[in-house]
């Protein structure tokens, strides 16, 4: 997809911190259930443009936090965290799987 | 010396149409940091989409809330067209905009009802939520629905609105801005409500960037950001430009947010003089594949609709990132420092519609 550019995990957060550094924002982090992984998008903006970082994992892999560089992120990755049981490292507020109080856990699983 | 303690604050509370909960950490009546914990009624509606075919699933956008329902469904809908190279009509387009500038109108006029009774102003309550009404009114008249719409389909739209009765909307409107008018110099001048608001949780802008806040909540922290320049519906034929303030206080988020409304009744004449006959809607062949992130600035900010397509009637995944979702970090930034007292009004200056973040 335009604008959005393909990463590995260990890239993630050096990669957010180089977008940080060019004055963008944190607009969303989504991830999607694609066969048999997972893909996570992370969205930035800055002024009306939006870019992007998208990286596929395993399911039962972790993924590092970007909380410390985005502080908003937090909310979106306790969302993964709950919805699709993607374990993500060091955040700056963990709820671990509590943030939404859901009957069936990791649905997206 | 100071007394520390914890305060729950919700999920029931007078002030809170919504359940959200917060744990205030307080030194005496001084919030230092607040703890926020959602979740209450999450209602797995983006799960829903392994159901619901992808022009079933444009019912289920409208339902993620009752004020934004129509963006909702135009947000979705729009998602969907672009994957599927679907050229919306022109009169579709100004109809969707009229519709998006009288939710952005009736969404407001909640909100500032609400704002007035939380400070206990209920006859400015009830002057706002009765002229919310007559919007309310008129929605009633053009789709047969006050909260759901159901006017929204994948290629346009289902209803029109004839001369007639565009004619008879904008003299509605007109009495509207009078009315407005009046409410104006009490919600920006007056004593009380000055006390209440000036001062009172402020954002700088520097924070509304690094927190991702959208919407009034930012553009009152001067932030001229706006998603409607992005060029959807029938925006990029009118003229408008996106209405800040530098102050980042309560008051510049109603200032802000006042203003916005006398943008939409004017938005709303432009779109009324100048829109085209034709056809209501595109045909649409076919299943969507790809996917596409639209964004949608909603009353209470963007909105992004994510939707990825699989070439079948079932999409594989639709997500809304919701204004609310994204503001919730800067409303606890401008709680820290603020006083108990303060607490519901700084809550309410977000605008928070929970509705929208328990999709």
């Amino acid at each position: 997809m335009e604008g959005i550019t393909t990463i590995g995990p260990g890239s993630l957060v050096p990669e957010a911190l180089k977008i940080h550094h060019d004055g963008y924002r944190l607009i969303q982090i989504c991830a999607t259930k694609v066969e048999d992984e997972y893909e996570i998008t992370y969205s930035f903006g800055k002024d009306y443009d939006m870019i992007g970082l998208r990286m596929r994992v395993m399911p039962g892999a972790e993924i590092m936090s970007i909380s410390n560089i985005y502080a908003p992120a937090f909310l979106y990755e306790n969302e993964i965290q709950d919805l699709f049981g993607i374990k993500v490292k060091l955040m700056t507020l963990d709820y671990e799987g509590n943030l939404y109080r859901i009957e069936h856990k990791k649905p997206f699983q | 010396m100071s007394v520390r303690s914890v305060v729950p604050f919700g999920p029931q509370h007078p002030v809170l149409p919504e359940p959200i909960h917060l744990d205030l950490v307080l030194e005496d009546e001084k919030v230092i940091e607040a703890i926020p914990s959602i979740g209450f009624v999450h209602r797995g509606l983006e799960k829903l989409v392994e159901k619901k075919d992808f022009q079933e699933y444009v019912y289920v956008a409208e339902r993620i809330c009752g004020i934004c329902s129509f963006m909702h469904g135009m947000g979705y809908c729009s998602a969907v067209e672009n994957i599927m190279d679907v050229v919306v009509p022109p009169r579709a387009n100004y109809l969707r905009t009229i519709w998006c500038e009288m939710s952005r109108i009736h969404s407001h006029l909640l909100w500032l009802g609400l704002l007035a009774d939380a400070f206990g102003f209920e006859s400015l309550f009830m002057q706002s939520w009765r002229m919310r009404e007559k919007i309310l009114d008129m929605f009633e008249m053009s789709t047969g629905g006050r909260v759901i719409f159901s006017v929204n389909k994948v290629g346009g739209v289902r209803k029109d609105m004839d001369k007639e009765m565009l004619r008879e909307f904008l003299k509605v409107f007109d009495d509207i801005e009078q009315e407005l008018k009046v409410l104006t110099k009490t919600f920006l001048e007056d004593y009380a409500v000055n006390s209440r608001l000036r001062d009172v949780g402020v954002l700088t802008k520097q924070q509304a960037h690094e927190l991702g806040a959208v919407g009034p909540f930012m553009r009152s922290s001067g932030i001229a950001l706006d998603n409607r320049k992005l060029g959807y519906a029938a925006y990029p034929e009118l003229d408008f430009e996106p209405i800040t303030s530098d102050v980042g206080d309560c008051y510049a988020r109603c200032d802000v947010r006042i203003r916005e409304i006398f943008q939409s009744i004017d938005l709303i004449r432009q779109a009324a003089a100048k829109i085209p006959e034709g056809e209501l809607a595109a045909a649409v062949k076919g299943f969507p594949q790809g996917e596409h992130f639209m964004r949608v600035e909603q009353p209470r900010g963007e909105a992004i609709y994510y939707v990825k397509a699989n070439g079948t009637k079932f999409l594989d995944r639709v997500r809304v990132r919701t204004p609310t979702f994204a503001n919730l970090p800067g409303m606890l930034e401008t709680l820290k420092g603020c006083q108990l007292a303060d607490v519901p009004i700084l809550i309410l200056t977000i605008d928070p519609c929970i509705s929208c973040t328990e999709r």
